[in-house]
């Protein structure tokens, strides 16, 4: 199936300015034009997209696939044609080995594109350098602790300093240690009410404040993930208009949920970063509103029994690939920010951090293309989820935005039916 | 059927009395099941002239319906105020009914002790035992329409008082 | 949000915290108490409430105290009462806190009596009952984590009640490691339901969390000067863990500022009640004098402990 056209879409298509009705006119894997077909096109296939926007397949910064062929096909049922993976997998991906393997099963299944980021240290103890050029060279896109603490200031600065040497980039969670590690939830109101232990914002920011500094001392290509924060979205924006070389991205959750959703012990809003406080949020919206920093969906499976325990206990973290469309149109509407930014967020700034090419639909660019309608209801049962993880503070809601088709390089690997229930 | 207008409570107690009067040679003690039978077992007192302080029974701990009703929305504390080991004791409500009331006021006088003899002394028999127990004492016996109650209401003078009430 | 501890009419069906219940529900409690206060003064101490009922009291956190007030107060109401100590072998050996209770279940319990050390315990269970259509199952939380010890918090009122009658003319004063005490949020959840207009915090920032004026309490880091006219004090326990720390330099230092001495206590109103749920720490948080003096009602609050577990489980019970 090498040539098809996608018509009567609303195209979409941030980084080159495009938001019209145009048809889309795929090739060899590529985008061959844009708006009227190629000299001497014949479609192999035509997909109907009237009512439907076209645009760039999303790129998530951050999602874990524990059970990896459920999480692809998840992936591309959520219009997610790349998804980074963070190094806490199952060994970690401290060897080259390891992630060359996951590098082509992933390709072996076909679905979305997996982008792993290697360990920065053996084991993510943060002591030990991994070998970072055999991790780069085995497809690794950059370096992370995941959600890992380096807590020895002078090593990681020496793992920024040696990362900087080959120009790679380091990606970190600002949380310092210390004052993290006895919390399980935002130092607020509803901790103190509920007799949780905190973690204040001061972890994020003392940590924000840490790393830039090692930064501008370095010269690594740094960037925070899953900001919690306003004081922490400041002090990225300050760095940036100073010249750091540091970006950003906060979960879709954290732009949508505060410490208040806890409510009765809620396990289901147990966060790592946690959900702050309602200014928090308002603050995190705002830069992303503004672009300081890109969305993702942090997508984290946790199985039911992880969930069903004390909140102390419980295993932190959402599912989020098939939710990060949804949730980002309806955070666009509520933020009045409009349709081609907010797609902006999970495809061109997302692609910009990365350094890729990708996220954009101009003529040669691949193909990786979403197709969704923004109009469709659907609503959030576990049955509805191609991913293993159930896991949603949203269970039951009624969500808007669904997709109808899902590229890669060309070949569709998602026609938006719904879950087959025999499977 | 249900006599109308209602009697005088007041007059009833007055009868109840001289019921009782004979008896009081073995120094029964009074005590009134909250709170029809308190207010009149107050009244008996007076009336008989009975230095002794009455004692009153809550029975809500000793109800047999806790399963279907819970626990009832007021419960007023029991308070036997003497030794119940070897004394005549005369129960005291306002309307005897099924008779599960006097069963759990029974089971409630045990715990506290063995008295010499219970005896029952109501304002009004309404009828339709449940179960075998049957008043020493009642100036009164009726029966009542499906849905109807006989209520004892005390005004603010502190007159007592008949009101019928429908489901 | 639906409370759990409420069923559709409203009607108390779970104990497991003061926070979101109405004054009419604590007032209740705290009458229906009274009640069962003469019981413990009869000859036979028992009614039939609960007879053929079975109490599960499942301690995942140690207490002897608490979970013998527990067992006296439902053999009082003719309950059979099961002891459960699960400490932490068991659940190292696997068995998850809900298999626990599904267990439990299955062998007829009527009511679970739970302590466990993470805040948000006894709301798992109440929700996994609901979820598995077990509603004629009620859970009384015997302390879960810092969040909440709701029996404690009832008894301290009753105690109040007891002694100063009226709530709305207090002035109460807590004093202690606030931030790490179940207790203290239990009592100033009460004492603000009830109306209580002045709740005062004593101790030292690290021991204080953060946001207690959002919960109706003024804060005190003097306690000479948060002493000043009070009614009632309570003194809460200093566990030793909090000493030779980051919280506390140690015992010592924390007595000489916020030990409770005659002479601190003369600051009180000369009236003034000294409370403190128990085990007391003599010289570190409260003076002998103080303990042993006549302001103090120590013993009393256990004995309508009691009572105040018994009008609590008659009443969830009966729902």
């Amino acid at each position: 199936m090498n040539r098809i056209e996608i018509r009567n879409g609303r195209l979409i298509d941030p980084l080159n300015n495009i938001d019209r009705p145009a048809s889309l006119f795929i090739a060899e894997g590529r985008i061959a034009s844009i708006g009227s077909a190629p000299e001497g096109f014949a479609a192999e296939r035509i997909i109907d997209a009237s009512g439907a926007v076209v645009c760039p397949g999303f790129i998530d910064l951050g999602a874990r696939l524990n059970s990896i062929e459920a999480e692809l096909a998840a992936a591309v049922a959520g219009g997610v044609t790349s998804v980074v993976v963070p190094p806490d997998t199952d060994p970690p991906l401290d060897e080259p080995e390891l992630a060359d393997r996951l590098v082509h099963r992933a390709a072996d299944i076909g679905r979305a594109r997996v982008l792993p980021l290697g360990a920065l240290t053996l084991g993510l103890k943060g002591e030990r350098l991994a070998e970072l050029g055999g991790l780069a060279r085995a497809g690794c896109v950059a370096f992370s602790q995941a959600n890992r603490p380096v807590v020895d200031t002078e090593s990681l600065m020496r793992a920024l300093e040696y990362a900087a040497t080959f120009g790679y980039a380091v990606w970190l969670q600002p949380q310092d240690h210390w004052l993290a590690r006895n919390g399980i939830a935002h130092a607020g109101e509803v901790a103190s009410r509920l007799g949780l232990a905190g973690i204040p914002v001061s972890a994020e920011t003392i940590a924000i404040a840490t790393l830039v500094q090692l930064a501008r001392d370095t010269g690594v290509r740094l960037h925070l993930t899953r900001l919690s924060s306003g004081a922490g979205a400041r002090l990225l924006e300050v760095a940036r208009s100073e010249g750091v070389a540091v970006t950003g991205d906060v979960s879709i959750h954290h732009l949508h949920l505060t410490e208040n959703d806890i409510g009765y012990f809620d396990s289901q809003a147990r966060f790592d970063p946690p959900l702050r406080s309602q200014s928090d949020r308002q603050a995190l919206s705002d830069a992303a509103a503004r672009g300081v920093l890109a969305i993702c969906s942090d997508h984290t499976p946790v199985g039911a029994d992880d969930k069903l325990l004390p909140f102390g206990e419980a295993k932190p973290g959402a599912t989020g690939l098939e939710l990060l469309l949804p949730l980002t149109l309806k955070w666009a509407t509520e933020a009045g920010v409009s349709l081609p930014k907010a797609l902006a967020r999970i495809t061109a700034d997302p692609a910009a951090i990365l350094g890729s090419d990708r996220g954009q639909l101009a003529v040669g660019a691949v193909a990786d293309v979403c197709v969704f309608d923004p109009e469709a209801n659907w609503r959030l049962l576990p049955e509805a989820l191609r991913s293993k993880g159930k896991n949603t503070p949203f269970l039951g809601y009624e969500l808007q935005g669904r997709v109808t088709a899902c590229l890669i390089g060309g070949r569709q690997v998602c026609s938006g039916s719904p879950v087959e229930s025999s499977k | 059927m249900t006599p109308l207008p209602l009697p005088d409570a007041e007059a009833q107690c007055l009868q109840l009395a001289d019921a009782i009067r004979p008896c009081l040679g073995r120094s029964p003690a009074l005590v009134g099941i909250h709170s029809g039978g308190a207010w009149i077992a107050e009244r008996l007192r007076q009336l008989l002239g009975i230095d002794e302080p009455i004692g009153l029974i809550d029975v809500s701990f000793y109800r047999d319906d806790f399963s279907e009703k819970g626990l009832h929305p007021q419960v007023r504390p029991t308070e036997i105020p003497f030794g119940v080991d070897g004394r005549h004791l005369i129960l005291v409500d306002d309307v005897l009914y099924t008779g599960r009331t006097t069963r759990a006021a029974l089971n409630e006088l045990f715990d506290y002790g063995r008295p010499a003899s219970v005896e029952l002394a109501v304002l009004a028999d309404r009828g339709e035992r449940e179960l075998p127990v049957a008043p020493t004492y009642c100036p009164w016996t009726l029966t009542l329409a499906p849905g109807e109650s006989l209520v004892l209401a005390r005004g603010d003078d502190g007159r007592l008082s008949w009101r019928l009430e429908h489901a | 949000m639906h409370n759990p501890q409420l069923n559709a009419h409203g009607e108390l069906t779970h104990l497991l915290s003061i926070e979101g219940l109405p004054r009419e529900v604590v007032t209740h409690i705290l009458d229906t108490a009274q009640s069962f206060m003469e019981v413990s003064q009869r000859d036979v101490k028992k009614v039939p409430l609960l007879r053929g009922k079975s109490v599960f009291n499942l301690f995942f956190e140690n207490s002897t105290r608490t979970r013998t007030t527990f067992e006296i107060a439902a053999k009082r109401l003719s309950a059979d009462v099961i002891n459960l100590d699960i400490g932490r072998s068991s659940t190292a050996k696997g068995e998850t806190l809900l298999d626990t209770i599904d267990n439990l279940c299955a062998m007829h319990a009527n009511l679970f009596v739970v302590r466990h050390s993470a805040s948000g315990a006894p709301y798992l269970i109440a929700e996994h009952l609901a979820r598995v259509g077990r509603d004629d199952i009620h859970v009384v939380n015997a302390g879960d984590g810092r969040h909440a010890h709701p029996t404690q918090g009832l008894l301290d009122m009753y105690t109040i009640r007891h002694y100063k009658q009226e709530f709305t003319n207090l002035r109460v004063a807590i004093v202690g490691d606030i931030l790490h005490s179940r207790v203290a949020r239990s009592d100033i959840h009460a004492l603000t339901t009830l109306g209580v207009p002045e709740v005062r915090a004593i101790g030292p920032q690290t021991l204080l969390p953060g946001h207690l004026d959002r919960m109706g309490v003024h804060v005190f880091h003097d306690l000479a000067e948060g002493l000043k006219d009070c009614d009632v004090v309570i003194m809460l326990r200093l566990q030793n863990e909090r000493m030779n720390g980051a919280l506390l330099p140690s015992a010592g230092e924390y007595f000489r500022l916020y030990g409770l001495t005659p002479d601190k206590l003369a600051l009180a109103k000369p009236d003034a009640i000294v409370m403190h749920p128990g085990p007391m720490n003599r010289g570190v948080e409260i003076h002998s004098v103080v303990a042993d003096g006549p302001q103090a009602v120590i013993l009393p609050q256990v004995t309508f402990g009691i009572a105040v577990r018994m009008a609590v489980m008659s009443i969830v019970a009966g729902n």
